[in-house]
């Protein structure tokens, strides 16, 4: 598509049907580096499925995803995060048996140690930076309070946050969020506003799924919506704002929730 | 680094000197001698085993009574051919065993949940027939394979010649390798073995494991190759089983493929659970029950029981002994099944849970989420 050298990440013409559902049609998709794009659409649009397709957890029926150049069809889901991808899902996927700081401290030891490593006689508390590292990103997150605690007995809300410390300390150069701020209050997603504006700062680049129209034209560079399975518009946020089809589309068709 | 704190430093030693006098303190059970402290030993070893395994990865296998198997037989050809003491046997066994894990491993391991559970079945009955017929000439078929006063012994016969025709003992050089001194043998393994569970259980590995358990996707997500760690728990765990067969041959040299059974590999499962799923020393209990009672149980038969009710009126003696034979001696299978269900039933945690729950009504101040399992 582009040639632009700052390209990061592209999706090209990719196509999923479940059944007889059409849930992705054509969906092209480039973001620079350092960019935040949103993705908005109705529930059903096909957002999640976009990214499950980016994180290898469905494999497109025709089309490429291409992160810095190299196709991530038909990769690993480790494989994929190993080069850079990280994830944050809209149900939480964290380790409800571990208490938090683990949570985070294995998310840190994958980036650091790779795929694999055979470690067993290496004492976990040895691991003095890794974990002063997660303990920084659950203080971040405002859930340091929490850090001993078993992660099953977090509010849904908390449980996001523990997820994003868990891709943060990752360092992750493309991060994907799919709706990270749902089920949060009104101040705790301010807070989520704040780190992912500290986190842009720091060039990591970041594609966000949000219902949260105050979440998105906080942070998106760029806005794609997405209806029925198809890009229908893409622009700045002004540029979407204004977009008759899209209001029609979405915006104010008040089907969010 | 070997041990990386006091309390790890604390359980280990306590551990040793629990099983070190094992001899003493089972004494006024009527457990205090060298057979079935031998077999305290070795099964203990085994699931320690078993329980890095099933208790951290969550995966349940049921097939590892095939490595106990394979250890043996291992141990007792090194016997054959190489030489009696039974330190070079033991090496072997586990080479041996860790073979087999790895290549039932590899193809296991590529499903999950019920699936896996039923490939491990499977091909550790695959194993046993194999055993049992197919391979006669390597594991003796139904007669056990056993050592015979004209085996090689290469090593044995370059070092010194066996005089006499009665068969050589096995010696850890030159200790005995049976009675007391196998047990003390056996105690000093099993106190290594549980050294190493202690490690794994508080590594980054462990920690892994465990997160496998938790959320595999999450894993996947976080850049984990989820399989390899199985496959690194899976062999790890097939090498401890192929150590306890292989110490089974060094204290009587002698190796069936009934070793390699389908209830071989369910005892485990169950000492397992009962004593307490993926906690450090539960397995070693439910090890010591099932081991104690099989003892216990397993040895009254009819006439036994009348005499030990002869106490009471002829008729009530005989009734009692009538509804309680079916329980014991062949039928101690059934008590079993009945203890087995009860702790399920109330004690899903299995004895550690009942441990914890004492332990929480005793003490006086609570602390919420206990998230280190070290217990
Ligand atoms: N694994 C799947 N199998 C079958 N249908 C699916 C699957 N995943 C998503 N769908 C369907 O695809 C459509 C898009 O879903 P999704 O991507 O979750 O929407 P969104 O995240 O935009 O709300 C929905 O109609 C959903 O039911
Ligand atoms: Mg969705």
């Amino acid at each position: 598509m582009s040639d632009s050298a700052s390209i990061i990440f592209n999706i090209d013409n990719v196509n999923k049907t479940f059944g007889g559902l059409q849930a992705l049609s054509n969906v092209n998709l480039a973001v620079e580096e350092g960019q935040t794009r949103a993705i908005i659409g109705p529930n059903g649009a096909g957002k999640s499925t976009l990214l499950n397709v980016c994180v290898g957890r469905i494999a497109p029926d025709t089309g490429v995803v291409r992160f810095r150049g190299q196709s991530l069809t038909g990769r690993t889901p480790h494989d994929i995060n190993q080069l850079g991808v990280a994830r944050v899902f809209q149900t939480p996927e964290i380790f409800p048996d571990l208490s938090l700081l683990q949570n985070v401290m294995i998310s840190a030891f994958s980036k650091r140690d790779g795929a694999f490593r055979f470690s067993p006689l290496k004492a976990l508390k040895a691991e003095r930076q890794l974990y002063e590292e997660s303990m920084h990103y659950l203080e971040d997150l405002d859930i340091a309070e929490h850090a001993e605690q078993l992660a099953a007995n977090l509010s849904r809300g908390d449980k996001r946050r523990l997820e994003l410390a868990m891709c943060l300390v990752q360092h992750p150069r493309l991060l994907l969020l799919d709706e990270p701020t749902a089920g949060m209050s009104r101040h705790d997603t301010n807070r989520t506003i704040e780190i992912l504006k500290k986190i842009k700062e720091r060039g990591m680049t970041k594609i966000i799924i949000e219902h949260d129209m105050h979440v998105v034209f906080s942070l998106a560079d760029r806005i794609s919506v997405l209806a029925q399975g198809a890009i229908i518009a893409e622009g700045l946020p002004e540029e979407v704002r204004n977009n008759e089809k899209v209001q029609e589309a979405y915006l104010g068709g008040g089907q969010h929730d | 680094m070997l041990l990386s704190s006091r309390s790890e430093l604390r359980t280990l030693l306590i551990f040793a000197a629990v099983v070190l006098m094992m001899p003493i303190w089972l004494l006024p059970l009527g457990a205090a001698y060298p057979d079935l402290l031998q077999k305290f030993a070795i099964f203990g070893i085994f699931v320690i085993g078993y329980n890095l395994f099933f208790g951290l990865t969550g995966y349940l296998s049921f097939g590892h009574a095939t490595f106990l198997g394979v250890g043996s037989y291992a141990a007792v050809w090194c016997f054959k051919l190489l030489t009696v003491n039974v330190l070079p046997a033991i090496v072997f066994g586990i080479l041996v065993s860790g073979f087999f894990a790895a290549v039932i491993g590899f193809i296991c391991l590529r499903r999950s949940g019920i699936y896996f559970s039923i490939l491990t079945l499977a091909l550790a009955q695959m194993c046993y027939s194999l055993a049992y017929s197919v391979l006669t000439p390597i594991t003796n078929g139904e007669t056990s394979l056993q050592m015979e006063a004209h085996d090689a012994r290469l090593l044995d016969s370059w070092i010194a010649p066996h005089v006499g025709d009665g068969l050589p003992i096995t010696h850890l050089f030159g200790i005995p390798m049976s009675g007391y001194p196998g047990f003390y043998f056996c105690a000093v393994i099993l106190i290594i073995s549980f050294w190493f569970s202690i490690r794994i259980f508080n590594s980054p590995f462990g920690l892994q494991l465990r997160a496998i358990k938790s959320n595999q996707e999450r894993m996947q997500y976080s850049g984990y190759n989820t399989r390899i760690y199985l496959f690194s728990a899976f062999l790890i765990s097939g090498m401890y089983a192929g150590l306890a067969g292989s110490l089974m041959a060094a204290i009587d040299p002698l190796a069936g493929a009934e070793r390699m059974q389908w209830t071989a590999s369910g005892e485990v499962v169950l000492m397992t659970i009962l004593g307490g799923v993926g906690t450090l020393i539960g397995p070693m209990l439910g090890v010591g029950v099932i081991k104690y009672f099989e003892n216990i149980f397993s040895s009254y038969n009819h006439d036994a029981l009348l005499e030990s009710f002869s106490f009471l009126p002829q008729p009530l003696a005989e009734a009692l002994t009538f509804v309680v034979s079916p329980f014991v001696g062949e039928g101690w299978h059934l008590t079993l099944g009945i203890l087995f269900m009860l702790v399920v039933i109330f004690l899903p945690g299995g004895i550690m849970e009942g441990v914890d729950r004492i332990r929480a009504r005793f003490s006086r101040h609570k602390q919420p989420q206990q998230t280190e399992q070290t217990t």
